[in-house]
């Protein structure tokens, strides 16, 4: 019983259409609050599936030195829920992608979970991804977090148990986060022999759709394991990108799968 | 109660893939740890090597001056001059039980990388301490005796530069090494389960006071007073003593210059509820939940967050927690070393500094036991500073 969520619609149509769900991950604020909602805008026009928003925070644990330089500096330029929530007033009527917050717990917990949940359905975001909730810290909120028909996506990653995979899959998630590597975003890839079984019994373990991310940073990763993933996530390397001062439609082109070759794969399937 | 949790406060709020480790390290905490074996391994560790048990000490001459009883618990007398290796020998036991071949830690002054690098020469395992570049140039001395121990000491460039990023970097380091390393945390603080980890590994300071306090004067003490940082030193020191209704627990808190708007290290007393390295607990934080510096004279005090257990004990009453400034915990530095021939770390003296300056409040005649958590030899260049 799949709840019926924007962000499993966007994934699936993109899969339904014979190529990967593209999910840029794009900290609020970057890379300047003024360009930021630009980037977004053209991150949509460019076929972003669902974009996922990063709510800054002073000690992302998850996360390696290009996010962390990334979010401080968003900080530093004084961004905040309010300022996001503002914008998203203005912009989200212009945007076709699903939406997702990705942040740490503490800047959530202070906002207030309930209210979180109530501006994020107004501002049509619809679903968090929080790096340092699991499973059990996040079972208080998960009745508040539904009532607004805000989703919970779990990220698992390559140590994580059948029985906690089978757990996280009994909350019918909007889609299902897989962490690419044993590490923090931005790290290199290990074997994608291991990530592959990882992909496969995840594929197996939960019916909504899979996403793949931490450390992807070009199609050619995917190549083993691409039928076992319906969306990719890259962060640190669009970061970079934007940091050097080049396009979102530059960064997007690459990821474009020629049309033959993703008939190809799910043929395969 | 939930699992992992002290009233409201403690979890784990922590990335999915640190969860495997921190099971692990929970199993072994609940089989290994009170495994009659174990106890013979600590115990023997503990008299062999830290110098266990530390002396209690009644200062004859501070009681004289203040009119109540004044007793010292000697953790400075602990090997590496402080409480830290009760912990560190602890996990580092616990560590080559669990096959593990690598202890990493975090270090803000270095007391802890030192303690650390101590426990794994000793047991003849690797040893790496992420520390924050800024306290890399403070605390050079300390960098060099764990590098003479043959530690890896690693400077954390990222956020503030200081202890909560290297918790970070440890925290990030772990969950790629996590099949051969054991992250050895400093004090009883980030997610469950360190918090009971580290409180059962230091509660042999507050174990052999009681005893000590019965056997030297056939009561137990009025008042235990204790520094907070973490609240490791104050954890173990207070345990023993919390089904003692009878005896008051004060933990005192850094509370740095104290001039308005200076920054400070009052957790508790000064901030609010919040998530931080992996567990629910009072913190130093804005209104939207971002982490602010802390500061104290004290390096080993300046923390924006505290122990999860030391939160649960002051919403719950059983213990209070005051607040004394850096001025006040130099006076005791000096009062101490000149009165009793002791001189404590800096951390130490803000718990000194409490009984001192609470001398008209508190009962003539009552006994004050104090956690003397470490000595002050590393504190020398600080204070020298701060008198100028
Ligand atoms: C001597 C001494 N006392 C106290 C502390 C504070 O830590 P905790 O609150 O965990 O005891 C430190 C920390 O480095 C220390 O070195």
């Amino acid at each position: 019983m799949h709840h019926d969520n924007l962000l499993t619609r966007k994934i699936q149509g993109a899969v339904d259409s014979g190529r990967k769900a593209l999910i840029p991950f794009v900290p609020a604020g970057f890379p300047s609050r003024d360009r930021f909602w630009d980037v977004l805008l053209e991150l949509d026009s460019e076929g972003a599936d669902v974009i996922e928003i990063g709510v800054p925070f002073s000690d992302p644990v998850a996360d390696g030195p290009v996010v962390e330089k990334a979010s401080i500096r968003c900080l530093e330029q004084g961004v905040n829920l309010d300022w996001i929530f503002e914008g998203l007033a203005r912009y989200r009527k212009d945007i076709q992608a699903g939406l997702v917050f990705m942040g740490y717990f503490n800047p959530f917990l202070q906002y207030g979970v309930e209210r979180l949940a109530v501006a994020c359905q107004e501002a049509g975001v619809s679903g968090l991804i929080i790096p340092d909730l699991i499973l059990e810290e996040a079972e208080p909120y998960r009745e508040v977090l539904k009532e607004s028909n805000l989703a919970y996506i779990p990220l698992v990653g390559l140590n994580t148990s059948q029985e906690r995979l089978q757990e996280y899959a009994g909350l019918y998630p909007a889609f299902v986060y897989v962490v690419s590597v044993m590490g923090i975003t931005g790290t290199k890839s290990g074997s994608m022999q291991v990530l592959g079984d990882k992909l496969r019994q995840v594929q197996d373990i939960f019916e909504c759709p899979v996403a793949l991310g931490f450390g992807i940073s070009s199609r050619d990763q995917l190549e083993s394991i691409e039928e076992h993933v319906d969306a990719v996530v890259f962060g640190s390397a669009l970061i970079n990108h934007l940091d050097e001062g080049k396009t979102p439609r530059e960064f997007m082109a690459g990821w474009q799968v020629p049309r033959a070759f993703s008939q190809r794969v799910r043929a395969k399937t | 109660m939930r699992k992992g949790y002290f009233g409201a406060f403690g979890g784990r709020f922590v990335p999915e893939l640190l969860v495997p480790p921190l099971a692990e390290l929970e199993e072994a905490m609940d089989n290994i740890l009170p495994a009659e074996a174990f106890v013979e391994d600590m115990d023997r560790v503990g008299r062999e090597f830290v110098g266990r048990p530390t002396p209690l000490y009644p200062c004859r001459n501070l009681t004289a001056e203040l009119g109540f009883d004044v007793y010292l618990k000697r953790e400075d007398l602990a090997h590496t001059g402080a409480h830290k290796i009760n912990n560190t020998v602890g996990q580092a036991l616990l560590a080559r039980h669990m096959g593990k071949s690598c202890l990493l830690a975090e270090t803000g002054a270095g007391q802890h990388g030192v303690a650390t690098a101590t426990a794994a020469a000793m047991l003849g395992l690797d040893c790496i301490v992420f520390m924050g570049a800024l306290d890399v140039q403070r605390q050079s001395i300390n960098v060099h005796r764990m590098e003479l121990m043959g530690a890896r000491v690693e400077p954390v460039e990222s956020g503030t530069r200081t202890l909560k990023d290297a918790i970070n970097a440890a925290l990030r380091y772990w969950i790629a090494h996590q099949s051969d390393t054991h992250y050895c945390l400093g004090s009883a603080v980030g997610p469950h389960p360190f918090p009971l980890l580290v409180r059962k590994l230091q509660s042999v300071i507050g174990r052999e006071s009681r005893q000590q306090m019965l056997e030297q004067t056939g009561e137990l003490p009025d008042t235990v007073v204790a520094c907070v940082g973490g609240g490791s030193n104050a954890i173990g020191m207070f345990h023993p003593f919390v089904e003692d209704r009878q005896v008051e627990l004060v933990g005192v808190e850094a509370g740095g210059r104290g001039g308005p708007g200076d920054h400070h290290s009052a957790t508790i007393s000064r901030g609010t509820p919040g998530v931080l390295h992996g567990t629910h607990t009072f913190l130093l934080q804005s209104k939207e939940g971002q982490i602010l510096p802390s500061h104290s004279v004290a390096p080993g005090l300046d923390y924006p967050g505290v122990g999860p257990e030391h939160s649960f004990l002051k919403d719950s009453s059983r213990a209070r927690y005051e607040v004394i400034h850096d001025r006040e915990a130099l006076k005791a530095f000096n009062l101490l070393s000149r009165k009793e021939g002791i001189i404590p770390a800096l951390e130490s003296a803000h718990a000194v500094a409490w009984a001192v300056e609470n001398r008209d409040s508190i009962k003539p005649g009552s006994k004050v036991l104090i956690n003397l958590s470490g000595r002050g030899d590393k504190d020398l260049d600080i204070v020298r500073e701060q008198m100028e």
